[in-house]
């Protein structure tokens, strides 16, 4: 009676289209982040999440526009995340019809914000994301990785696992770690950062990048990982929810 | 077409529970009109967030006093997450007890599990004769929660003869817990129906049917 691995496809979506390189056979229009939730709610997605990656205010209106009308066609959870900075921002996402909220850079400015949403959402509704890398150079951390901004580019210096604990402790209700290394490489998650972050936080646990086959999935799910995150590999049918699932279940982990 | 009235007392995302059960066919209006909360065929009480604030906003609306008056009459409501919450005896959350509706006996308390929230689709184990639970027996919904009854409502009941006993589906995180009771006119799920994909949208189709 486990509670199942949850596969979670992620979108990059700006302007009110998915801006990442998506190429999903047998979609007319493939940029369209509401055609593409659905989808992937068709295949079995047990959740979907959406990266606002938008730059201007404008965009991020449409952005809002984009989630409601999501809601209205998916029935899984959807989690939109990028430039959250407020209480203020979680509420209009969670109107507009998001059921939980990512937040990431501003919470390493100001680590208060898990609470206040904790203190005004509960801490179901906070997805705290965490982009990881090993540390470089001078650079040193008790777990030997940092949390980075920036898409990666700018290290903080804060240890990653520590982070993790803490925005847990703050209010997050679960935990995206994602590897800035294995980002894009579809090597594999990081599963020696997973195991580090499993072994000390509480909360639920999603693994995100590197994802390339399917034995990655399942080899994340047996690290500790409560939910396994990708896009590319979906975006471009390198492989489908339900091929994730199959192998999955046929190793023994519980999916849906 | 069955009328259904979602309670609008602030809850975070009433909306997708409306969507859902338009899905199924329901004619479904959003209000805390006590009014049109008193005549539609089926009143949904969601809830997400504390049990306290919830129990305050829905005060708030009168919603306490619509809930016992439509189950006065025998007439359906719906809880789902901390709307099957409030229906209980009391919670307690961070060390503090917030009395409930005392619909049925039994607290709130927090789970103890390796993980929590428990985030995420669990299986359920439906009783002999549920309704809602009709074709989706074997499948999963999706739960979010850190609060939940452990204790068994129709055992605490049992004593109060002659009272229709109620029907418990269990689930299990950490230890079991109550994930939906089915009480005469008053039903409610732990977990999110509306979030809950096809399963789901099968529960809640039960649940209009079960309106007439």
């Amino acid at each position: 009676m486990s509670v199942a691995v949850r596969v979670i496809p992620c979108l990059d979506v700006a302007d009110g289209r998915v801006v990442k390189g998506v190429n999903f056979q047998g979609l007319r229009d493939a940029g369209d982040p509401v055609e593409l939730a659905r989808r992937y709610d068709e295949q079995g997605a047990d959740e979907v999440t959406f990266l606002d990656v938008s730059a201007s205010a404008e965009a991020r209106e449409t952005t809002m526009e984009v989630v409601s009308r999501t809601a209205e066609q998916i029935f899984v959870p959807l989690t939109v995340g990028g430039g959250v900075r407020s209480v203020a921002d979680v509420d209009r996402l969670l109107k507009a019809g998001a059921d939980k909220v990512g937040i990431n850079t501003a919470a390493i400015a100001r680590p208060e914000l898990l609470s206040e949403v904790a203190e005004r959402f509960g801490n179901q509704v906070i997805v705290l994301s965490v982009d990881a890398r090993r540390c470089t150079g001078e650079t040193r951390t008790p777990s030997g990785y940092e949390v980075t901004t920036h898409g990666g580019r700018r290290g903080t210096g804060i240890d990653a696992v520590e982070w993790a604990v803490r925005g847990a402790d703050l209010g997050a209700g679960e935990i995206l770690l994602n590897s800035m290394d294995a980002d894009g490489t579809t090597d594999g998650f990081d599963l020696t950062m997973l195991r580090d972050v499993r072994h000390q936080v509480r909360v639920p646990l999603i693994a995100s990048g590197g994802a390339g086959k399917v034995e990655d999935f399942t080899e994340a799910a047996r690290a500790g990982a409560d939910a396994v995150l990708a896009a590319s590999v979906f975006h471009f049918g390198t492989l489908t929810v339900a091929e994730v699932k199959a192998h999955m279940r046929a190793a023994g982990i519980a999916v849906r | 077409m069955s009328r259904v009235a979602v309670l609008d007392y602030g809850s975070g995302n009433v909306r997708s529970a409306v969507r859902a059960l338009e899905r199924v066919g329901a004619d479904v209006e959003l209000t805390a009109d006590p009014d049109a909360v008193a005549a539609a065929d089926g009143l949904v009480v969601p809830g997400v967030g504390a049990f306290a604030a919830v129990m305050e906003q829905l005060r708030g609306v009168g919603g306490d006093r619509m809930i016992e008056r439509r189950l006065a009459g025998g007439r359906p409501v719906l809880g789902i997450c901390v709307g099957l919450q409030v229906m209980f005896t009391a919670g307690t959350e961070h060390g503090v007890t917030t009395p409930g509706l005392d619909q049925w006996p039994g607290e709130v308390v927090r789970l103890e599990a390796d993980v929590v929230p428990h985030m995420g689709w669990s299986t359920v184990a439906p009783p002999e004769g549920t309704v809602l639970f009709r074709g989706v027996e074997d499948q999963r919904f999706y739960f979010v929660h850190s609060y939940a009854v452990q204790t068994d409502p129709a055992e605490a009941l049992r004593s109060d003869a002659p009272m229709r006993e109620p029907l418990i589906t269990w689930a299990e995180h950490g230890a079991r817990f109550v994930a939906a009771v089915e009480n005469g006119p008053l039903a409610a799920t732990q977990f999110h129906p509306e979030k809950s994909g096809d399963a789901g949208a099968q529960l809640l189709r039960n649940w209009v049917a079960s309106l007439g």
